[in-house]
């Protein structure tokens, strides 16, 4: 016998909904605007020092790259990384450092797993896709332009 | 002979008894309000072993000789042992008992193992087939995280209505004779699938299952809530049990101050960052296998309806856009 019908699979669906506790949805806003700006900073000081040295354009910006990427690597080994995340949300893993963690952090995670099947087939556990996609979109936007550029 | 009375709940003829339990836990719940209850609080996450899935079975192991020790059995009194934990082919448990020339048989129940073990080795008991039993379940914060979710080190957010699994390990020794509470009535659940998609509202997902089942026992044995002193649900979590008791209300009947829930018990939800609770095997075998019994001993309760409740999550079938199954089984615990 089925006691527990006094709601419909549907109606319990909307209960949860509506009284399911939310996310500060403020807060998160807010903590996100502070960690992603925080660390766009330190990517514009790493860039002005490039600058200082007088380095091209090209090398200042792949460079830049670079040391963000090393820093979010390095910031995810010593175990402080997800913490910023924790507090900054998107804002700490929008930027490249956040790509860089979603990639350090499968890597260490499988490596009791082997060099092969754990750290070589899990490191893009969570990257993947964005690899995948962003690729995809890069060769679409670039056949576009090919196109766009043969018309005018 | 034990008797089916109603729909699903089995009453026992020759009550097995609960002869000792254990619980060890990690450093997160020995921070926690129940510490000074558990036997042991390891502090390092390995436990002392590479990975974390030996580590889960190396504390499963220690709850089951220290359980052991406690009721002053030896290895070889005990006909069969009855285990299971969160992870795939029940990693956890058959490696915790491989060395152990004990029969073992495996069980998966999700978050539910502890009851449905406590079940399956009562009703071994009465019929006579089996004089001393283990029921064991574990889980483990870590060996969780990267099966269900993520790498331990990746930055994510979660949600407030997320829970913690445990890291812990429960055992309990239940006997044919000797002192200790008694277990009396079996209920096991149903699946209940109400179409819960949320694998981070899993106290959602399994309030339904909670709710009937305690509402079959109570139709089938005749008693109402007052007749019991605790109904003790595994890992609802805070939003789970506002979920149940807003279920039961439904179906008159007020849970009033008799319900508490494992997952809002083992942690300090003000201040150890846990969301709406604990979760995991491991979450209502602790609690049940140290603090409860702990109360039973004190005499502070005497009739203890346990319900671990269960989210029989597949991560893959929720990518295939599936609902989330959950269960709970019913022990009924007499002093």
């Amino acid at each position: 016998m089925r006691i527990n019908n006094k709601l419909s699979k549907h109606e319990y669906q909307k209960l949860i909904d509506e009284k399911a506790p939310g996310s500060h949805i403020l807060k998160n806003i807010f903590a996100a605007f502070i960690t992603g700006g925080a660390i766009c900073s330190v990517g514009q000081i790493v860039m002005l020092i490039f600058e200082q040295f007088g380095a091209d354009k090209e090398t200042i910006a792949s460079s830049t790259s670079i040391i963000m990427i090393f820093l979010g690597a390095f910031l995810t080994g010593i175990n402080i990384y997800d913490n910023i995340a924790k507090f900054g949300g998107a804002g700490a893993s929008v930027p490249i450092t956040g790509f860089s963690n979603s990639i350090v952090s499968p890597a260490m995670e499988f490596k009791k797993e082997g060099y092969v099947m754990g750290v070589g087939a899990k490191m893009f556990l969570i990257a993947g896709p964005v690899l995948v996609y962003g690729i995809f979109a890069s060769v679409v936007a670039g056949f576009a332009y090919f196109i766009w550029k043969q018309v005018m | 002979m034990a008797k089916k009375i109603g729909q699903q709940t089995i009453v026992l003829d020759k009550q097995p008894i609960i002869l000792s339990g254990a619980g060890i836990v990690g450093k997160k719940e020995g921070d926690g309000p129940l510490a000074r209850f558990f036997d042991n609080i390891i502090d390092d996450e390995y436990a002392g072993e590479k990975t974390f899935e030996a580590a889960e079975s190396r504390i499963l192991r220690d709850a089951y000789i220290k359980a052991l020790e406690k009721s002053g059995k030896s290895a070889s009194d005990i006909s069969i042992i009855l285990s299971g934990d969160l992870l795939n082919q029940c990693t956890a448990a058959s490696y915790a008992f491989r060395d152990v020339d004990t029969p073992y048989l495996g069980l998966f129940g999700a978050c539910s193992t502890m009851s449905e073990s406590l079940a399956i080795a009562s009703m071994l008991i009465d019929g006579g087939s089996v004089e001393y039993a283990v029921c064991a379940a574990s889980s483990h914060f870590c060996s969780a995280e990267r099966q269900f979710r993520f790498p331990l080190e990746y930055g994510t957010q979660r949600t407030p209505t997320s829970q913690w699994t445990v890291t812990g390990a429960g055992a309990i020794i239940l006997g044919k004779d000797g002192q200790g509470p008694k277990i009396t009535c079996v209920t096991p659940g149903k699946i209940m699938d109400e179409g819960i998609m949320d694998s981070n509202n899993m106290g959602a997902a399994m309030a339904p299952a909670a709710c009937d089942t305690i509402m079959n026992h109570l139709q089938d044995t005749g008693r109402t809530i007052d007749d019991i002193d605790m109904i003790l649900t595994g890992d609802l979590g805070k939003f789970g049990s506002e979920m149940l008791k807003d279920l039961m209300l439904r179906n008159n009947i007020d849970l009033k101050n008799k319900h508490k829930d494992c997952g809002t018990m083992i942690y300090d939800l003000e201040t150890q960052d846990v969301d709406c609770g604990g979760s995991g095997c491991g979450c209502s075998a602790v609690v049940f296998s140290t603090y409860i019994l702990d109360m039973f001993m004190q005499g502070t309760i005497k009739r203890l309806l346990f319900i671990a409740t269960g989210a029989l999550l597949s991560p893959t079938r929720i990518q295939q856009g599936e609902t989330i199954p959950g269960i709970a089984h019913a022990v009924l615990i007499e002093a």
